[in-house]
Order: C-alpha cells, then sequence, then structure tokens
C-alpha cells in the first residue's frame, strides 16, 4: 500500500485547478478500461439497489428438493444452492451487502482519516508525533490479522465486520493525508494566509482541503478493492454477516462442500467479488493516470 | 552500522509493549463473560469463583495485563481452555507449518514477481507488458480464498491429482505425500504477493532504467549485463523490502487459506480459538504472530541500511 | 462606522520622527538533526541583527542566499517565532503592546512569484479577499475591495476577478500578491525577492508600480534581494546581511560609493562589469561560503577576507558608525580601538 501512497503523494500538489477536474474527467471518459469497468460497476450496483424490484425469485426461499441444481436449469439460469434458493437472486441481493460492507467501511476511513491526517499535518508538533505513532502502533499488525482479530472479539456480524474494517483503513488514509497536507503546508500561500491572521481551522478549511482531498480521494478509491476481498473473507470466515442473509462471502462458505457436487454453482459468488474487485482496481488506476499529468 | 541495529532496537520495544497492549485489549473488548466457554452452564457460583480466580478474570484489568506480560516473557502464555494443552505448546506446532507454507508461497511469488515484473520493465511498452500487467491486476484483485476453491474445484475434484485438504498424515516431512498437499495452497498464497512484486519491480525497473545514470552508462560504453547489474544493485532495497512485507502478510494473513485448505497452520488455530472463544489460545496465537510481523519488519529495515547507505544517516 | 474604515490603515501613533519598524536584537536558531555520525548542530539564521526602517522610506536588505534575509523577514511578520530580540511597529513592542493579529494589520508581505505563492483552487478576487474577510468584513464587502484592489494594481477586475492563476503571467500573478498585501490596508509592506522571479521587461513595470502604489498610499517598505541593481533603484537605504548578521548599512548611495565592508566591497565588484575598457578579470571574492552550521570565530568573514588580521579572527566585529550620515559597517577597519593595522581614528579614502 506505502509504493502507492508515494505516487500519489507526488502528484499532491496541483499546479492548475479550474478545468482541472474537467480535464481529468475527460481523459477519464477517454480511457476504454476505465469506461468499461465504470459501466460493469453501474450495473451491478443498479442491480444492487434495484434488487427487490427486478422480478427475480426470493432469495430466502428454498426447497430441498431443488438443491444444487446446475447453471442453465429451467427456471434457475444460475442454479440453485444448497438450500434450493435461486442462485441469480440471491447473488444480485447479495450485492447489497457486499457492497455495503466494501463500501461503507472505506468512506468512514477517508472521512475519519483525512480529519486526523490534516490535522496532524498542518498542526505539526507534539500532536502530529502523537497521531503518527499511534498510527505506527497499527501498522504493526498485519491488516488481515487485525480485522479478524477485532472481528473475532467483537463477535460476528455485519456491523462489527463494518467496524473492523474501518479501523484497519484509517491508518493508511491518516498517513496519506498527512504527507499531503505537509507537502502543502510548507507552501508560500499557505504562510501567506497566516499572515492575513487567519486561524488554523479557517486555514485547514479554505486553503489546505481543497488542494488536498484529491489525492487522497483517489488513494481511498485503491483501497475500495481490498476492502471488498477482506468484507468478503470476514463473512468467508463466519465473522461477518448471518446466514440467511444473501451476501457473496456468507455465501463462498456455506457453498465450500458443495465444490464436490456442483463446483460451478459453488464459484458463482467469488466471481463476483472479483469482478467488483478488479474493476474498482482498474478503475483507480485510470483515475490516477487521469490526474497524474505531466506537461 | 551497530549504531543503527542499537537505534532501531530501541526504538522498537515500544512498539512491542503496544503491541501486547493491543492484543491483551482485543480480547477483552469481546462482549461477555470470557468463563461462559469454559464452564458448564449450571456451574455453581463457587466454581464459577474458583475457575475465575483461576484464570486470573478476577483481578483488574491493568493487573492482569502485567500478570499476561510477565508470564509472556517468561514463556508461559496461558492454557487453551478447549484443548487444556498450553498455549505455547498448540501454537508452536502450528507455527512451523505456517512458516513452511508461507515461506514457499513467498518464494514462488517472489520468484515469479521478480521475472514477469523485470520483463515488464525492461520491455516497457510492448506486449509482454501489458500481458504481465494484467496478470499482476489480476492477481492483486483475486480473492485469494476463493482462488483456492477454484484450484481445489479442478485440481481435485476434477482432475484428481492433488489432495484438497490436510498438510498429509502424520508430522511434516519433505516427502512426494506431503509436498502434493502443499502445491495449492502455497500456489494460491502466492498469487497477491506475485502480483505485488510484479508491480513494484515492473515500475523500478521502468523508472531506473529511465534514469539518467543508466544513460550515462551506456554512453560509458557499459556491456547490459553490467548495466543490468547496477540497476539491480538500485533495485534491491525496495524488492527487499516489499518482499519482507509480504512474507510478514502471509504470515499474519494466512488465516484463510489455511481454512480453504484445512492446513494445520496458525491460522487455522485462530480460527478454530475464535469460534471456540478460547481467549488464552487466541490471545497467544495473535500475540505471536504480531510480534513475527514487527520481528519480521525490524530485520527488513536493518537488511535495506545495510545495502543502502542513504538509509543509515537518515 | 462602515466596514470599509474597519480596514482603512492604521493611525500614526509616534510621528514622522518615530521609526516605523524598529528590529533589536533579532535572533533565530534552528535545530539540525544530526546523523548517527554527524553531530547535531545548529544554524544561526539570523543573529543579533538590528536596523530600523523610517517612515515612508524604501529599505532594502541584500545578500547572498541563506543569509537570513528571509527569516528575518517572517520574524519581522511574525510567521516565525524569533528566540530573542525585539520588534517595535511605530513605538509599540509586539508582544506586550501589539498582538500578532494586530501586527498583521499593520505589516503585510509579497512573496515571490512561484506556483505556489498562489492558492491554485481559489480565483482571484477569493484570493484578496480572504483578510478581509478574516478580519470581519462581509463577503460582499471584501469582494468589492478586491476589485478596487484590481484596479489600483492595474489590472481590470471584470477580466481578472474571476481567473484562477494558471490562467495568469508572472507578472500579473505579481501583481495579485501586491493586492493581496494590500487588501489589509498595512502601513508597512514586506517585499521578499518580489521580482526576482519575473522577466526583466516585467520587472520594471511591477517595480514601478510598487513606487507609484507607495506614494499613492503613504507605505513603506522592506525591499529584499540579492539583484544589487534592483535594490540600488528602489531604496533609500540599504542593510547588507551575511551568515545571519548585519555587516554594513547605511544610505545605498553612500554603500554604493564608499562601501567599508570587505564583503560589500566584493558584492558590488562582482556585478559583472558592462564596461569593455573596464574588464572583471579576476573574481573579487575568494573561498567557498563557509559552513552555516559551524561559522568561523570571531568576524564571520574572515575567511574570504582579503584584508584579515589575527584580531578578525579572535573577536567579532561590531556595527560601528563610519562617520558620514547613518552609514556603519561590521569590520575591525572600522573601529579606531580594535587594533586592525587599517584602522584608523580618521577616515580612509582607499577604496579597492
Amino acid at each position: 500500500m506505502s509504493a502507492i501512497a508515494d505516487d500519489i503523494v507526488r502528484v499532491a500538489v496541483v499546479e492548475k485547478a479550474r478545468g482541472y477536474w474537467t480535464d481529468v474527467g475527460r481523459r477519464l471518459v477517454g480511457d476504454p478500461v476505465s469506461v468499461v469497468c465504470a459501466g460493469v460497476l453501474l450495473l451491478i450496483m443498479a442491480g444492487a439497489i434495484f434488487a427487490p424490484y427486478l422480478g427475480l425469485a426470493d432469495p430466502y426461499q428454498g426447497s430441498m428438493i431443488r438443491r444444487l441444481r446446475p447453471l442453465g436449469t429451467a427456471g434457475y439460469p444460475l442454479g440453485t444452492d444448497e438450500l434450493g434458493r435461486d442462485m441469480l437472486s440471491r447473488l444480485v441481493h447479495g450485492g447489497r451487502l457486499s457492497l455495503l460492507i466494501g463500501l461503507v467501511p472505506v468512506g468512514l476511513a477517508f472521512v475519519i482519516g483525512t480529519t486526523l491526517g490534516i490535522i496532524a499535518g498542518y498542526v505539526g508538533g507534539l500532536l502530529n508525533q502523537a497521531i503518527m505513532r499511534v498510527v505506527d502502533v497499527f501498522y504493526a499488525f498485519p491488516a488481515v490479522l487485525l480485522a479478524i482479530a477485532i472481528s473475532g472479539a467483537l463477535g460476528a456480524g455485519i456491523v462489527n465486520s463494518v467496524l473492523s474494517l474501518t479501523i484497519i483503513f484509517i491508518p493508511p488514509v491518516v498517513r496519506v493525508a498527512e504527507s499531503v497536507t505537509t507537502s502543502v503546508r510548507g507552501l508560500d500561500f499557505v504562510d501567506a494566509a497566516r499572515a492575513s491572521g487567519a486561524g488554523p481551522l479557517t486555514i485547514m478549511r479554505v486553503h489546505v482541503l481543497g488542494n488536498v482531498l484529491g489525492p487522497i480521494f483517489v488513494y481511498a478509491t485503491s483501497l475500495i478493492s481490498v476492502c471488498m476481498i477482506f468484507g468478503a473473507g470476514l463473512s468467508f470466515l463466519g465473522l461477518g454477516t448471518k446466514p440467511p442473509e444473501p451476501e457473496w462471502g456468507l455465501m463462498l462458505n456455506t457453498l465450500r462442500t458443495a465444490i464436490y457436487v456442483n463446483p460451478w454453482v459453488a464459484a458463482l459468488p467469488g466471481v463476483m467479488i472479483f469482478t467488483v474487485s478488479i474493476c474498482f482496481n482498474l478503475l483507480s488506476d485510470g483515475m490516477r493516470s487521469a490526474m497524474d499529468v505531466r506537461d | 552500522m551497530l549504531a543503527y541495529v542499537a537505534k532501531r532496537l530501541v526504538l522498537v520495544a515500544p512498539v512491542v509493549l503496544a503491541v501486547a497492549l493491543v492484543c491483551f485489549l482485543l480480547v477483552h473488548i469481546a462482549p461477555g463473560d470470557p468463563l461462559v466457554s469454559v464452564l458448564p452452564p449450571d456451574a455453581s457460583a463457587e466454581l464459577a469463583e474458583q475457575m475465575r480466580r483461576a484464570y486470573g478474570f478476577d483481578r483488574p484489568l491493568p493487573v492482569q495485563f502485567a500478570m499476561w506480560v510477565w508470564n509472556a516473557l517468561h514463556g508461559n502464555l496461558g492454557t487453551s481452555i478447549a484443548t487444556g494443552r498450553s498455549v505455547v505448546e498448540e501454537v508452536s506446532r502450528a507455527v512451523g507449518n505456517t512458516l513452511r507454507l508461507a515461506c514457499v508461497a513467498a518464494f514462488l511469488g517472489f520468484v515469479f514477481g521478480l521475472l514477469f515484473g523485470f520483463l515488464a520493465g525492461y520491455f516497457r511498452g510492448g506486449v509482454i507488458d501489458r500481458l504481465v500487467t494484467t496478470i499482476a491486476i489480476t492477481g492483486v484483485s483475486m480473492p485469494h480464498y476463493w482462488l483456492g476453491m477454484v484450484l481445489v474445484i479442478i485440481f481435485s475434484v476434477q482432475l484428481g491429482w492433488l489432495p484438497a485438504v490436510g498438510a498429509g498424515p502424520g508430522g511434516w516431512a519433505w516427502d512426494w505425500e506431503h509436498v502434493t498437499h502443499m502445491i495449492l495452497p502455497a500456489v494460491t498464497m502466492s498469487v497477491i504477493p506475485m502480483g505485488l512484486v510484479t508491480r513494484t519491480v515492473r515500475a523500478l525497473v521502468g523508472d531506473l532504467l529511465s534514469q539518467e545514470f543508466v544513460l550515462a552508462l551506456r554512453a560509458k560504453g557499459l556491456s547490459k549485463v553490467r548495466i543490468f547489474v547496477h540497476v539491480a544493485k538500485n533495485a534491491a532495497p525496495t524488492i527487499l523490502a516489499v518482499l519482507g512485507l509480504q512474507l510478514g502478510y502471509l504470515f499474519g494473513g494466512s488465516i484463510l487459506i489455511e481454512t480453504v485448505f484445512s492446513w494445520p497452520g496458525t491460522g487455522f488455530l485462530l480460527n478454530s480459538a475464535i469460534f471456540q472463544r478460547d481467549l488464552p489460545l487466541l490471545q497467544g496465537t495473535i500475540l505471536v504472530l504480531a510480534l513475527f510481523f514487527v520481528l519480521l519488519n525490524l530485520v527488513v529495515d536493518i537488511l535495506q541500511a545495510a545495502i543502502d547507505p542513504r538509509i543509515k544517516r537518515s | 462606522m462602515s466596514a470599509t474604515d474597519a480596514l482603512d490603515p492604521v493611525a500614526d501613533v509616534g510621528g514622522p520622527q518615530q521609526p516605523l519598524l524598529a528590529v533589536s536584537g533579532l535572533s533565530k536558531s534552528f535545530a539540525v538533526r544530526g546523523g548517527l555520525f554527524r553531530h547535531g548542530g545548529v544554524v544561526r539564521a539570523v543573529d543579533d541583527v538590528s536596523f530600523s526602517v523610517d517612515k515612508g522610506e524604501v529599505l532594502g536588505i541584500v545578500g547572498e542566499s541563506g543569509c537570513g534575509k528571509s527569516t528575518t523577514a517572517r520574524l519581522i511578520i511574525g510567521l516565525i517565532d524569533p528566540d530573542g530580540g525585539e520588534i517595535a511597529f511605530d513605538g509599540e513592542p509586539v508582544g506586550p503592546a501589539l498582538s500578532l493579529r494586530e501586527l498583521r494589520r499593520r505589516v503585510q508581505m509579497v512573496f515571490q512569484d512561484s506556483y505556489a505563492s498562489l492558492n491554485p483552487r481559489l480565483t482571484v478576487e477569493d484570493t484578496i479577499a480572504f483578510g478581509p474577510k478574516v478580519h470581519g468584513i462581509t463577503p460582499a464587502e471584501a469582494r468589492e475591495r478586491a476589485h478596487e484592489l484590481l484596479r489600483k494594481v492595474g489590472l481590470d477586475p471584470a477580466l481578472f476577478a474571476g481567473r484562477y492563476p494558471h490562467e495568469l503571467s508572472g507578472g500579473q500573478r505579481q501583481r495579485i500578491n501586491i493586492a493581496r498585501a494590500l487588501a489589509l490596508a498595512p502601513r508597512l509592506v514586506i517585499l521578499d525577492e518580489a521580482v526576482s522571479a519575473l522577466d526583466k521587461s516585467v520587472e520594471a513595470q511591477v517595480l514601478n508600480l510598487l513606487l507609484d502604489l507607495k506614494d499613492e498610499l503613504g507605505l513603506t517598505y522592506v525591499f529584499i534581494s540579492h539583484d544589487l541593481n534592483v535594490v540600488r533603484f528602489i531604496s533609500d537605504r540599504v542593510v547588507v546581511m551575511y551568515l545571519g548578521e548585519v555587516v554594513e548599512s547605511g544610505p545605498v548611495e553612500s554603500l554604493w560609493a564608499d562601501a567599508r565592508h570587505p564583503y560589500t566591497r566584493a558584492l558590488l565588484a562582482a556585478m559583472p562589469s558592462l564596461d569593455p575598457d573596464r574588464r572583471t578579470r579576476e573574481a573579487p571574492i575568494a573561498g567557498d561560503p563557509p559552513n552555516p552550521i559551524n561559522p568561523p570565530e570571531g568576524c564571520r568573514f574572515h575567511t574570504r577576507c582579503p584584508y584579515a588580521e589575527p584580531v578578525c579572527s579572535a573577536a567579532a566585529p561590531k556595527l560601528m558608525p563610519t562617520g558620514t550620515d547613518r552609514h556603519a559597517a561590521a569590520c575591525h577597519m572600522v573601529d579606531p580601538a580594535s587594533g586592525h593595522s587599517k584602522a584608523a581614528p580618521l577616515r580612509e579614502s582607499e577604496n579597492a
């Protein structure tokens, strides 16, 4: 994760403002890979949001007679799971929880991490040391281990998963935010703002925030795919969503024993996780290239 | 150099303490009485009190922490509530298995990552580059536990070539039977490190090749081989760091793969500790894993400083 | 009281004889992190610096990079805290009598033009209006004020108010910098290398603008630069700094005609000669600039001075008047009691 952070810091000091974001947008739209990924993601997200209205089978309704039907069965295009529930419906509905667990922790970590990082970067001194040392302690743990440990301690459940994932993503965001803020802080226009007599909060809001949010945001988006994988992983271990909710990670867990009977149905939820993850990764890369302007 | 090592050791001490504290607190934020998992449901209040005192749950938290650290320093991490064996014994049995798996996976990931990354960086922009980059991104975006399942489907269920679970009968031995058990989990675990190493090496090689000092070397007339050696020496510290990091992640994050393949390592142990709410085992396992990670980072830092003189002075 | 009254220049306190700015004994040191194999040191960036600025004059501060002139500027305006010394504005000492906030209504700074001097995300008018808004002016009036200032610096608000910094040329950006500095109606403006990054023709325009504004608004300037020609053009008096100390000060023509400190003479001689009959043959100054962490003992310039004698490394010279009006130099050759062979009670008319 840190190699990416170094790239981000180099992009940090922006030379252009107006027209900058439209330029970025234009470049993004012109990149076929980014467009395809964005399209796929929008499709999946739309499916997740409108799932109840799409006329699909009931994702909770199963029948033991119809369990583990293969792909292409009449009426069940993607087969059925180990309790006879329609896979297509469960996959589409599963998107709701899976995307939630993948996006919300990153969103929360973005907000909390950016705030802490900007304060640490701007104020400097002891406060900076205090915040960054605490962050270092979290870096002393491998992320997966920490997430599992926290989830394990708190117990299974979506809320606990989101909580533990948020906690492990705050430190990297704080690091990037602090780094970018420190480099912006040293620029003359911040000194000029201080010389006008403005207080630190005003300066952070007016002068620092706008110049710092972009790179941090791009970095945060690169974390989404990791969060999706970790989140589904927690459910896979039984630490996340509880049955009978449809969620891709949990589905992988319950379908594990089914690989001997109907392997391809068992593998389907993973396909969803993989697709969403790689699309977010490619999109994030595309955004970074679009922002990394060198004239 | 020695001074640098000493300095790093001193700096690591508070980190170790903080790690121990977090491990300790982690378990105590858990809701519910830890004693519940041990006692039969109809236990008398007297029995509960006895057990409570025996496990030390009746003392105030800071005292418990101090006791725990003291014991840990003497090699006693408590007794597993579920199995009754000492935590140290359980963990040391599992650590060996995980270490073997992680090292093999790291080796595979590193070797292939280096190879692919170098090819991609050297032939930047070409077809090879695009192919390799795609593989790398795929590797990094893949939920590895799912990959494990897919590999099991292909190689165990459909083709029947390789076993799907376990590490083989009895203790470990480097014989064919045991190695076949290791192939699938190791390959699965190697994918993410391979993806990361490929990306890093590609960026590094591409970067270095375009830097001016390489042009200067070419102008001096150095052969391609000598340039390669120069590039390698410059890239070594970063690659080393990435490798070290990967090893740490593999070791600490092996739980998912070990669950898929029922590989009897520390991850598997962690899993059972969580589900059986076996707090001493949980604490002990997390502590060992985290400390290993810290130790690994320290070793990587020192090696880096040994190779790259710029770091020593910072 | 209308809002714009709140941003009128602060009233004069001490009368025309009172210096607008009096700096005495100003010091600032920075700790340098020692490596493992290097002892940590201290850079005495500004060391016991004293000077004053009269109302309505332009004081130039010259010196090479690293001599402490920018640090001095930032100390005056309160962006850095001094380790020692006192700053008094119009007789009122900063700290006891003047808070930082009050100081900033009196002193402002124009920064060197670079991409970093203006916030790339704010429009020109937002940048200029920021200061007034901080001091309580309503947004609408702050914008009006910004437009007025744009006109004053020669830019049409209709064309420029809504632009972003990357849409401006270097000269235009500097005008914005000046407008921003004037937004709080200061009486003293510090110009830190304000024209150094500009093309020569643009530099001339901006310098003329600065002089016009000074007359129109009754301003006082402290002009910091390493370019001696520009300093000569714009300054009334000049202070020369070397390695954190003031080595010479005086009226500009007096300095140019008869520099008394060897460093000043070297600086002046270092300007390449434009006269083909008097070509520069040798570099006028020898040696490398010493390490600021461990400045030489005694007089900091003695390692590069052609007139150095043992007394120069033994004792540091004090700033002493040379006899002519307010012209002082910190050199043993000026002090009759120093023991230097060239020091004499009578003025030397030698000009090397």
